[in-house]
């Protein structure tokens, strides 16, 4: 499904984000992607949705090196890859119905159809009473649950979810992963990124954790450590002085 | 219920507005211009056709004693004329005509004191290979006074006239063209890049350059088409303005603001055209810009 081979990511010329990383997604897997912030779970993602190119290494999706692919090559295969943005990346002009109906639009699907799935999906997710409303009116939750309708309504074959639960109550969040669980067992590869531990503990999944641009392959169950910090914060002199601040801010 | 709209938000692009208004003045131009265009070929046409196979003998007035009075003349040139193969027919024109001719330039006052020449109108006959300048000479010789008129030069003047408005004309339609496609450049360049995060978002959802540029096609189409419509309006009524004030002018003096049916009808597609040309440009611009991101 994927692979991943020695891929390092830069971005310009800074330091690299990604090192090293090799990996393979067998199809109909189900892993959950762990780290800190900025450890480089959302570059990783990007390279897996084929929004970015690796400064090097080889990347393979489904059965084709990325490296050899041309740019019309590219639409196809991304249409067979849901993606949900931490930040959801809804269109404010849209309706969540029209956002949802974007990839089946893009593919080609007749109105009618677009409209009954769609309509259908809307309802399972609990926003059945808000399908022409637009994302500004949605509360945070409402958002993400367009975001993830979006992402599922194609079938994909592929799964990225960048956050997916996290402006969900446990209840909706718990629903939400059942979704990603029900496609997988349909034989949708998925790949949640997620700093949700309690959420990870209820699922029998293996886990990406990724630490300082390092990928590392944990088997499901595996309890995260936190890691120590390797250094406590030092406060800059004038803040660590300063009267008001110890006194008011701090605490 | 489902409608149709452009995933891309660019009906909220203040470009929209500015791109309908330059639309509009530029088809208006092209318009005016074309019209311009064939009215002086019609204009030119109307003259070419019904001079070509006549000629104008004109016998001025002599103030020589010695010559015989204009009237004899007259009667000398008819009957030289009438002899001569391939004439068809020759008729002097009359006072009353004449005057009528002059009466523009000259009004009525003077007409009556002034020593008009008499002028004599001959038809010739189709494929009659009459020898003109033969015939000048002759006249010249056996009448004094008497000079043919064959409008030779006259129309080819006319001519002249009329392809160089004509290539004027062609020349403000490319200019107008061209600023247009720049504009459309412009307009969609600057969707582009307002709207590069969302175009972005549509391509990892597996949108193909063309969806992406049939977004800006459809924008642009509706505004052209919009600004179209009110170009043609406006020189719709300019142009019926422009009829209106040549009607009561005399004759001659201004071209006949006439316009055909098929005239009207090439001036209608005028925007439909120029709708055409911006989609094409929108549609190029896009490829063109989409085709150099990674």
């Amino acid at each position: 499904m994927i692979r991943f081979e020695e891929i390092g990511l830069r971005y310009g010329s800074g330091p690299e984000v990604l090192r090293d990383v090799n990996l393979t997604l067998e199809p109909g897997s189900f892993h959950f992607l762990t780290g800190a912030s900025g450890a480089g779970k959302s570059s990783l993602l990007r390279l897996m949705y084929l929004g970015l190119r690796p400064s090097r290494g080889l990347i393979t999706v489904f059965g084709h090196d990325v490296a050899g692919l041309k740019r019309a090559d590219f639409p196809a295969l991304r249409r067979q890859i849901g993606v949900v943005f931490q930040n959801f990346r809804l269109l404010d002009h849209l309706s969540a119905l029209d956002n949802v109906a974007l990839p089946l639009r893009m593919a080609g699907v007749g109105e009618a159809e677009i409209r009954e799935h769609v309509v259908e999906l809307l309802h399972w997710v609990g926003l059945g009473d808000a399908l022409d409303a637009k994302p500004p009116t949605l509360s945070g939750g409402q958002q993400q649950r367009v975001a993830i309708a979006r992402s599922v309504i194609a079938r994909p074959r592929l799964l990225l979810a960048d956050e997916p639960t996290g402006n969900v109550d446990d209840s909706i969040g718990m629903r939400l992963l059942y979704l990603f669980e029900e496609l997988n067992k349909l034989g949708t590869t998925v790949v949640i990124a997620t700093h949700n531990e309690g959420l990870i503990a209820r699922f029998v999944h293996p886990r990406l954790h990724l630490e300082r641009g390092t990928l590392s392959v944990l088997p499901a169950g595996t309890p995260m450590v936190p890691q120590p910090s390797a250094q406590a914060p030092v406060l800059p002199a004038g803040l660590a002085t300063s009267q008001s601040l110890t006194g008011s801010w701090l605490t | 219920m489902i409608r149709q709209r452009l995933d891309l938000p660019l009906a909220e692009d203040s470009t929209g507005r500015f791109l309908v208004w330059i639309m509009a003045v530029m088809i208006y131009l092209a318009i005016v211009a074309l019209a311009g265009s064939m009215v002086l070929a019609g204009m030119a046409g109307r003259w070419e056709s019904g001079l070509t196979g006549r000629l104008t003998v004109q016998i001025s007035p002599l103030p020589d004693q010695s010559v015989p009075p204009l009237a004899q003349r007259t009667e000398v040139t008819l009957a030289l004329l009438r002899s001569t193969p391939g004439v068809v027919h020759a008729e002097p024109v009359g006072a009353a005509a004449a005057h009528k001719l002059l009466e523009p330039w000259l009004g009525t006052a003077l007409l009556d004191d002034l020593p008009l020449p008499a002028l004599i109108d001959v038809e010739v006959g189709p494929g009659a290979g009459l020898d003109a300048p033969a015939l000048a000479e002759r006249l010249a010789g056996a009448v004094p006074g008497a000079r043919l008129d064959n409008h030779a030069a006259w129309l080819a003047d006319l001519r002249i006239l009329a392809h160089t408005a004509q290539l004027v004309a062609l020349a403000v339609v490319v200019l107008v063209g061209g600023a247009a496609v720049a504009s459309v450049v412009f307009a969609v360049r600057t969707g582009l890049a307002i709207h590069s995060p969302v175009v972005e978002l549509l391509h990892i959802m597996g949108a193909t350059d063309a969806y992406v540029a049939r977004q800006f096609q459809t924008h642009v189409a509706g505004l052209a088409l919009r600004g179209g419509m009110v170009g043609l309006g406006l020189a719709a009524v300019t142009l019926f303005a422009l009829r209106l004030a040549a009607g009561d002018t005399p004759v001659g003096l201004m071209p006949d603001m006439t316009l055909g049916l098929r005239e009207w009808l090439a001036l209608v597609t005028v925007p439909l055209v120029a709708t055409a040309l911006a989609v094409i440009t929108a549609r190029w611009t896009v490829l063109r810009v989409l085709t150099r991101m990674p």
